[in-house]
């Protein structure tokens, strides 16, 4: 798609500067956002930016490297269960919960990638698919412990973050925005980075072309599999933070519909570009919240307004401004 | 609104407020113009003490509780129209907001945030599904906004959700579950197989019910748990010993007409005894087709759907109000059948918070602790137009109402109420406080 | 009851379930197939295919058989002509690229899934069934319209066969899905094989959905569960070919209700996902699928 004939060194290098600007300036304006828009928009843009998260990871798997997974749920949960259930049964802190949540989707995106890296294409989809369900139906059956899909609640108490002499109050609405803007900003950078290296053009090379890339000489496996493991732990983090940050663990955010939504949303923002995830979250969510807001049948105005946004922009919105107007676009 | 006493007392610094950011950037005047001028982000004066009390009612208004959503919308205009009747809360007209959850946890917690930071409410009431109440129930705790539900899970009286959530209008599982027991083992048999939805609010059935018909000297000889988004029960009929007496089930979902069909085709008539909790067949009516195995079993009733002969006047007359005729449908298409198990919470939901509201002298946001105060004040509910299912004992706790259950019997295609549990019957020991919590 | 017949009643209900889902997948194994579009609204062309059984049967008065056929009828030419419109407004201009294809669908669903809401409601009806025969064996009783089921799901397999390899239309069909460009070279007209692919695949949902819709009942949101079935049936059968789709459909309708004789039903249902889940991991093509050109 966009990396094409190599540049020379001080025109791709101005190509990146361009995008690392244009990441700050996104940054700068969410950031300001916490101080000029009223309290449900600040509300509302730390979820979403927790959830873009989640949409960045899979883009990395979906937009860059051509493998299209339906079972990212299951990574999401990985995250949220992995952090919510030391907490909430072992009373562990929540920095340590943080990371015991990233480790499991580390863990759980290591095995699923073995296995279904033996698959592509839709083979792999239905495999993905399959994997999240039974992790579903995992959570149910361990309602013991997870309370299934009514779930577990996590007390402000113990969502407080101690470290130094500071205290993080995850339930402050100014410090969730930030702490959600820092990750936002992390997994921003990760893709940017990884767009610039060698690895990200290998994920590329991969999806227009595996068996070039395999005549070449790459381990295309091991390629791939560090696609999942980095996409799996992204999607981890982005459901451990969920959980910390809004203080509810259920079966819910397991199911299918959490598979398929990320998908949307880097569809609809532009797979492989950056900052799509991004635009595609905000965008789902404000569509859904300004029309349910006006008609109870606002499925249909939804449905609507996705069939329209993707005949005019058939490679998501900023994809197809990339492709039409911007082609430095990230 | 931030939390900063627990951080406070524990001599650490906040690190952000948004408080001190704004006074640090002087962009005080910035927000507030900002906040002023732009459409949709209006604050709401509540000086006037003639402006409505407004209620965010978090609706099911799509997603897999839309049939029950419906009704509870219906029945909710109908109080707050008979509240406005007659004068209002404390002279202010009661307003009504609603927000569809789509029935999903997340959506939930959101719409609550909505409720509060945007719509800017008094306080946000309805919803029924056990996993929207737990989901929504954090937001609701943060921002500090009561959440009045009417939702039938343990879940409030567990004492696992915070001191802003209550449920006073409608009884919970585990008090519905343990009355039903010494009934169960009297009148239809005292060995019982389960059937229940692999999740929790099934397991909370199972849980709650054994005991309970150990207690009558019965058993439960096998627990069935259908896992979720299952269609078709066949296959584990097979399970149930054949020294069952009676079968007791309690399925949610589009799937349970499947689940008494099934039965009648697998036992003919030579099965056990059915005993089953209406929430099987909310909004279904008894007399569809393959139903007919029903007949002359029982079930549970939150509240009689069909009229009975010994109907009380506030009964009847809450029905005219919401609108529903004689066999519990609706007057405007008998085919249009009623979750009157249920419905009745929302209205009498109502009527305690404007009974709260007024025993507080609510005049804003201000006083929302002081509501949630006085509604734990509540000791017991007397029988009538505000509460016409039944008297009521409420325990501020818990949060939780206590009142008598149904029994009902299926005759000639009517469910003819056999049983009126006495409000003891559903008692349990407390197990949380809420009222030692802060707010 | 004893093991023998408690494993030939699961047998029964894994082949009703087999039945129905074969019928489903056929529907998207055409699509996905010819098209190699992933159409997420296939489920919600099986829920309208219900939801119009339903209108019918009640309109139509008198036995309910007579109003059963008859739904058997208009309900898959309805849907079939939806799913048409859908395509040629939709899906064509999109020039079937598959992952735009997927958000249109997805689209799709939601309007589907909105206007089912809005005109037929959000609960669960029942349609009778067009007759009310009981079997009784020794060890239970047994639905005679579900063994009906059975038989009517092959009778429109083995027309579909037909039709796909002994008919003309059929070798367009194949022709199409095997080489499109080569096929457009013969002359034949791909758009408009396209367009009357989707209809029939949304039509042999729409017949699945009537036949399964006495036995369960129409809900507006029953299209979720047959979606995903289809999906994992056509990719463990093999891409493009049919005795695979069906072959996979009796694995996964069976093996769901056989292991459930012998684990909880949750824990049942884990062990078969995992089970055909790594059917594909070592056989990626599937049970009877090409390796893909």
């Amino acid at each position: 798609m966009s990396l094409d004939a190599p540049q020379t060194g001080m025109a791709s290098a101005r190509r990146l500067d361009k995008a690392t600007a244009l990441h700050v300036g996104v940054i700068l304006v969410l950031f300001a956002c916490l101080f000029i828009l009223p309290d449900y928009h600040v509300g509302v843009l730390a979820r979403v930016m927790v959830l873009a998260v989640f949409a960045i990871g899979y883009n990395i798997l979906f937009g860059y490297t051509g493998l299209l997974s339906l079972g990212h749920a299951m990574f999401f949960a990985a995250g949220l269960y992995g952090a919510g259930m030391p907490l909430y049964h072992l009373d562990w802190p929540v920095m340590p919960s943080f990371l015991a949540g990233i480790a499991s989707g580390t863990a759980l995106s290591l095995i699923i990638g073995v296995l279904a890296l033996r698959t592509t294409g839709v083979a792999f989809m239905i495999v993905t698919l399959m994997f999240a369900q039974v992790a579903y139906l995992a959570s149910l059956y361990f309602t013991t412990y997870t309370r299934g899909e009514e779930g577990l609640v996590l007390q402000p108490e113990i969502r407080q973050v101690d470290f130094l002499s500071f205290n993080l109050d995850l339930t402050d609405p100014a410090s969730r925005y930030m702490a959600a803007l820092t990750l936002l900003t992390i997994a921003l950078f990760i893709t940017l980075r990884i767009v610039k290296t060698p690895f990200g053009r290998n994920l590329v090379a991969i999806r227009e072309n595996e068996e070039r890339m395999r005549m070449l000489g790459y381990n295309v496996f091991q390629i791939k599999l560090g696609a999942v493991v980095i996409s799996g732990t992204i999607a981890a983090t982005a459901g451990a933070a969920y959980g910390l940050f809004f203080g509810y663990v259920g079966s819910g955010f397991a199911a299918i519909q959490y598979s398929i939504l990320p998908l949307l949303w880097v569809l609809i923002g532009g797979a492989a570009t950056t900052l799509g995830p991004l635009l595609g979250t905000i965008f789902m969510f404000y569509v859904i919240d300004i029309t349910s807001g006006f008609t109870s049948a606002w499925l249909l105005i939804v449905g609507g307004a996705l069939i329209t946004t993707i005949l005019f922009f058939p490679k998501g919105i900023l994809g197809t401004l990339r492709e039409k107007r911007i082609p430095w676009l990230p | 609104m931030s939390d900063s006493t627990t951080a406070q007392k524990a001599g650490k610094q906040s690190v952000i407020t948004r408080r001190t950011a704004l006074q640090g950037l002087g962009a005080t005047g910035l927000a507030a113009a900002g906040l002023g001028a732009a459409p949709g982000f209006t604050r709401y004066a509540q000086a006037q003490s003639s402006e409505p009390i407004r209620i965010g009612f978090q609706a099911h208004r799509t997603g897999i509780g839309a049939a029950y959503g419906r009704w509870y919308e219906r029945t909710t205009n109908a109080a707050v129209a008979a509240i406005n009747a007659a004068g209002g809360i404390n002279g202010r007209p009661v307003e009504i907001i609603i927000e569809d959850d789509g029935t999903d946890a997340a959506r939930g917690a959101e719409v609550v945030e909505k409720f509060a930071n945007q719509h800017r409410v008094d306080m946000v009431f309805g919803t029924l599904f056990s996993h929207v109440v737990v989901g929504s129930a954090p937001a609701a705790g943060e921002l500090k906004i009561p959440y009045y539900v009417v939702s039938e899970g343990y879940h409030v009286a567990s004492g696992k959700l915070n001191r802003y959530v209550v449920q006073p209008g409608i009884t919970d599982v585990k008090s519905q579950v343990r009355s039903m027991a010494p009934w169960i083992g009297a009148n239809v048999g005292k060995k019982v197989t389960m059937f229940f939805p692999d999740y929790a609010f099934g397991h909370d059935h199972r849980d709650f019910f054994e005991p309970a018909i150990q207690a009558q000297g019965g058993e439960v000889v096998a627990k069935i748990a259908i896992p979720p988004t299952e269609s078709s029960f066949t296959r584990y009929f097979p399970q149930i010993p054949s020294n069952t007496d009676v079968i007791y089930h309690v399925m949610v979902g589009p799937a349970v007409l499947t689940f008494v069909k099934e039965l009648g085709e697998f036992f003919g008539t030579s099965g056990p005894a059915l005993f089953g909790f209406i929430d099987s067949l909310e909004a279904v009516d008894i007399n569809s087709p393959g139903l007919e195995f029903l007949e002359g079993s029982h079930f549970w009733e939150g509240a009689p759907r069909y009229l009975q002969p010994d109907a009380s006047e506030a009964y009847k007359a809450y029905r005219t109000a919401v609108g529903i005729d004689e066999n519990g449908a609706s007057v405007a298409d008998p085919k249009d059948i009623s979750t009157a198990g249920h419905m009745f919470g929302c209205w009498e939901t109502l009527y305690v918070i404007k009974a709260a509201m007024e025993a507080s002298g609510y005049r804003g946001p201000e006083d929302r602790a002081k509501m949630i105060e006085a509604t734990e004040a509540i000791t017991t509910m007397a029988e009538g137009a505000e509460h016409p299912q039944g008297d009521k004992l409420f325990n501020g706790k818990i949060h939780q109402v206590f009142g008598h259950q149904y029994v009902s019997l299926v005759e000639d295609g009517r469910l003819k109420v056999v049983h009126r549990t006495s409000i003891e019957d559903g008692l349990y020991e407390p197990e949380a406080d809420y009222t030692q919590t802060s707010f | 009851m004893a093991f023998g017949p408690f494993l030939l009643l699961a047998s029964l209900e894994g082949l009703v379930t087999a039945a129905v889902l074969a019928l489903s997948a056929l529907g998207l194994s055409l699509v996905f197939g010819v098209m190699r579009v992933v159409n997420v609204a296939h489920g919600e062309f099986f829920m309208l295919g219900a939801v119009i059984a339903w209108a019918v049967t009640t309109a139509v008065s008198g036995h309910p058989a007579l109003g059963f056929v008859v739904a058997l009828v208009v309900s898959p030419f309805i849907v079939g002509a939806i799913a048409f419109v859908c395509e040629r407004l939709v899906l064509r201009r999109l020039h079937y690229d598959p992952e735009s294809t997927i958000v249109a669908t997805i689209g799709l669903l939601y309007i589907f899934q909105q206007l089912a809401l809005s005109f037929y409601g959000a609960d669960a009806r029942p349609v009778e069934a067009p007759f009310n025969i009981r079997i009784q064996l020794p060890w239970f009783g047994y639905s005679g319209y579900k063994l009906a089921v059975i038989a009517a799901s092959i009778l429109v397999i083995l027309a579909t066969w037909f039709v796909l390899t002994r008919t003309r239309i059929g070798m367009i069909m194949r022709a199409t899905q095997y080489d499109r460009e080569t096929a457009q070279a013969f002359g034949i007209p791909v758009d408009l094989v396209y367009a009357g692919v989707f209809a029939a695949g949304a039509m042999l949902a729409a017949i699945a959905a009537v036949l399964i819709v006495p036995i369960q009942q129409a809900h507006y949101l029953m299209g979720r569960d047959p979606l995903l079935l289809s999906f994992i049936v056509v990719i463990i059968g093999g891409l493009g070919s049919l005795r695979g789709t069906v072959i996979a459909a009796l694995l996964i309708g069976l093996s769901d209700g056989i292991i459930s004789v012998f684990f909880s039903p949750t824990l049942a249902k884990m062990i078969a996902t995992l089970l055909v889940a790594m059917v594909l991991v070592f056989r990626p093509q599937g049970l009877f699928g090409t390796v893909a050109r």
